[in-house]
């Protein structure tokens, strides 16, 4: 099959290209890049007005399966990964069971090969059940096709284990991705610390929760020459820590998420708990901090930190709804409106730490739209006016703090392996092949 | 005039006039508790429900006799016994009661935020008896109630808070109503348990209760859970006593006049010595009588009442 993009502004963040041009793919892979390419025996896109990019790779999506069925599956995450315009995602090994054996990564791909409409790159657990204790098996993890480690929302509390999980999974190459958090510090603690936390009576949670292991970790990434990345950085003193880090050449990388670079702990107002978050939604200065993190590269990725639940598990107290909220279909916009219109970033930035920076990350092929490359393409309308319904999301999350954000831009199609997954805004039927 | 809301989830949201006009209401409501007869028939044929959370002897009793005072048929939830205990979410524990018929429901609960998360599943009023950390509406207003009834103003009145900030419900409500009617509020307690950035709310922070209570009119004295000290947030009740109990020495830094006023109940050799407790200054029985008042001025301001007055009459 052939499949003509015809006169988007294709911009590669990998390469020097933005400008208007055809983008030719057959048989999934790009087979022509330039103006005026024959459209002879293709079927078109027309996407004047549009920007074709590589496709969107989010690092840090929790897809619950297995296990974890009612708040999403593989079917459902995948899905609005797809409408999000993301081609890949990296899954969270936080199931049931967790993914820290071979059986659980595999049956993720298998199961991603069979109802995924997105690639699904699966995360193994740096311990035993992620309970900080033993190592997993993290030689086989790697064999079975796990592109990284994580102990996401069960943060590693022993110094010493940290420091075996940086040393071995060394001799994989296999990156581990940090969740920086001193539960002892953090302790039942519901929102940011501050006034605001005060007003509401709401169990903080200081900033110092989440800075002293991003300390800690890269302290033991340096002395062991590893490479760590700090997952969804919250304060202006994480910020300046991978800064610092980075200057003395730790070989350390860092994701925000979109919801903390775009609301603060004022957004907890009236106890809805789709703001309930870890970390939490932080104050003004640590957003603007945020900002001048993505603007000078300290930050290298956008990653959603995409967390479903249900809505009885969120339609409760405050104290008592779990953490987390979907962004895997409000994060383009969210980088359009929030960074690029307000100059943080131009869009060939916001793209790479979309794209590139998490392929690097992860190890995965890179993202570019070159003549041989696999048409994994995201084509987004950056003009689109959005406001954000949660009942139209293909994730079975609905938590989410954006129901009825008013911004601009949205995938308007998304080719996984040159299947058109996602047309006008969409996700195409299965089987339109 | 009345009252803006469906409910009173606290005084953060509640205006200055709203809250003089159920000081105002009261007024005669205090004293249809002082009669033989301790009953109108103004709310008859409305129902009251408590729904408890958390263990209250003194906020139950007085929101059920408000509600018989006033004439409205009252139940308390004994939630320990209840379907609460099967796992029955608040919303459905919520909806379950509105179908039977209830007017008001009064919650208390350990989770901040509860009572806006019933409002909006019921159409019945909701009043918020104390909610985890955040507020305790109604205590504050009997305070209020107190000090004005005695001194006869809030504004330019100087008030100190002491003890556990960090953890009170009747702290925050407190400092949302003086300074909203004009009081200079001082909070003391140990640095432990004392609220981040509390001081951008208007009020002056101490660590010293000297320092605190000198010159003031009032000293509202907050009830200091045992079970903090387990949590590390202080050394020992010896030494809480010591640096910050309320004892007639500290008590002799304050104006002549002061009032000395404690949510209940006390632990007495603890927060407030038995010497200031049962002196003159304490209003603290009071405040008991004056909470009934307060709170069927809020049932009667909630059900669409005026002013008071024609109930006393």
């Amino acid at each position: 099959m052939r499949l003509l993009i015809k006169d988007g502004r294709v911009l590669d963040p990998g390469s020097d290209i933005d400008g208007v041009m055809d983008v030719l793919v057959e048989n999934g892979v790009i087979t022509g890049v330039g103006t005026v390419l024959p459209a002879t025996n293709a079927r078109v896109l027309d996407a004047r007005g549009k920007v074709v990019c590589p496709g969107l790779i989010d690092m840090h999506v929790h897809l619950r399966e297995p296990g974890q069925e009612a708040k999403e599956t593989i079917a459902t995450g995948t899905r609005a990964a797809a409408k999000g315009g993301f081609t890949a995602v990296a899954a969270m090994p936080n199931t049931s069971p967790v993914a820290d054996n071979r059986a659980v990564i595999e049956a993720v791909r298998w199961k991603a090969a069979a109802d995924g409409v997105v690639r699904v790159y699966p995360v193994g657990a740096m311990t035993k059940g992620s309970q900080g204790g033993e190592l997993s098996e993290i030689g086989d993890l790697r064999a079975a096709g796990a592109v990284a480690l994580s102990d996401d929302g069960k943060p590693v509390i022993s110094a010493e284990v940290m420091r075996r999980v940086l040393e071995y999974s060394g001799m994989f190459d296999l990156p581990c991705i940090c969740h920086c958090e001193d539960v002892t510090l953090s302790n039942d603690g519901l929102m940011h610390e501050g006034l605001h936390s005060t007003i509401l009576g709401l169990k903080g949670i200081p900033r110092a929760a989440e800075e002293i292991m991003v300390a800690r970790d890269i302290i033991l990434a340096e002395m062991i020459g590893a490479r760590v990345h700090i997952a969804h950085v919250s304060t202006a003193g994480s910020v300046q820590l991978v800064r610092e880090a980075k200057r003395r050449g730790v070989a350390v990388t860092a994701e925000v998420t979109p919801h903390h670079f775009t609301l603060t702990d004022q957004a907890v107002y009236g106890y809805n708990t789709s703001t309930k978050v870890n970390p939490p939604l932080r104050s003004e200065a640590d957003r603007a901090a945020l900002w001048e993190g993505l603007a000078d590269g300290t930050i290298d990725v956008i990653a959603t930190d995409h967390a479903p639940h249900t809505l009885e598990e969120k339609d409760m107290e405050y104290a008592y709804a779990p953490f987390g909220m979907v962004g895997l279909e409000t994060a383009l916009t969210l980088v359009i409106t929030e960074l690029v219109g307000r100059g943080v970033l131009t869009l060939r930035k916001a793209l790479e730490k979309l794209t590139v920076s998490p392929a690097r990350i992860l190890g995965l092929p890179e993202p570019k739209i070159e003549v041989g490359a696999t048409a994994d393409l995201t084509v987004i309308n950056p003009e689109a006016f959005v406001t954000v319904n949660p009942l139209e999301f293909l994730s079975k999350g609905r938590n989410t703090p954006f129901s009825g954000y008013r911004g601009r831009g949205e995938a308007w199609a998304t080719i996984v392996g040159g299947r058109i997954v996602v047309e006008q805004g969409h996700l195409v039927s299965l089987g339109s092949e | 005039m009345g009252l803006k809301g469906k409910d009173l989830l606290g005084l953060r949201e509640t205006s200055a006039d709203e809250i003089e006009l159920i000081l105002k209401t009261a007024e005669p409501m205090k004293e249809i508790i002082g009669r033989e007869i301790k009953k109108v028939p103004t709310l008859r044929g409305r129902t009251v429900i408590n729904l408890f959370y958390e263990n209250s002897t003194r906020t139950r009793t007085s929101f059920e006799l408000a509600g018989k005072y006033m004439g409205a048929d009252t139940v308390s939830l004994n939630v320990a016994t209840s379907s609460v205990q099967k796992g029955e979410s608040l919303r459905d524990t919520g909806k379950t009661i509105e179908v039977m018929g209830a007017d008001v429901i009064i919650i208390r609960h350990s989770a901040a935020g509860a009572p806006h998360f019933l409002a909006k599943c019921v159409k019945a009023r909701v009043i918020n008896a104390g909610d985890g950390f955040h507020e305790h509406p109604t205590q504050a207003l009997l305070d209020l109630f107190t000090i004005n009834e005695k001194k006869g103003r809030i504004g330019g009145l100087v008030v100190a808070i002491l003890g556990d900030i960090l953890h009170s419900r009747v702290a925050r409500s407190n400092i949302w109503g003086l300074t909203k009617l004009g009081a200079e509020v001082r909070v003391v307690g140990p640095s432990t348990l004392m609220a981040p950035d509390i001081a951008s709310l208007g009020v002056k922070v101490f660590h010293r209760v000297e320092d605190a209570v000198a010159g003031a009119d009032v000293i509202n004295v907050l009830r200091l859970q045992l079970e903090r000290q387990q949590k590390g947030l202080f050394p020992t009740i010896r030494e809480y006593a010591r640096l910050f109990g309320l004892n007639p020495a500290r008590v002799k830094l304050a104006k002549p006049d002061v009032l000395v006023l404690h949510p209940g109940p006390m632990n007495r050799g603890v927060e407030i010595s038995p010497e200031v407790a049962d002196s003159l200054h304490s209003v603290i029985n009071e405040q008991v009588t004056n909470g009934v008042a307060v709170r069927m001025a809020l049932l009667y301001l909630l059900m669409g009442g005026g002013s008071g007055d024609e109930v006393a009459h």
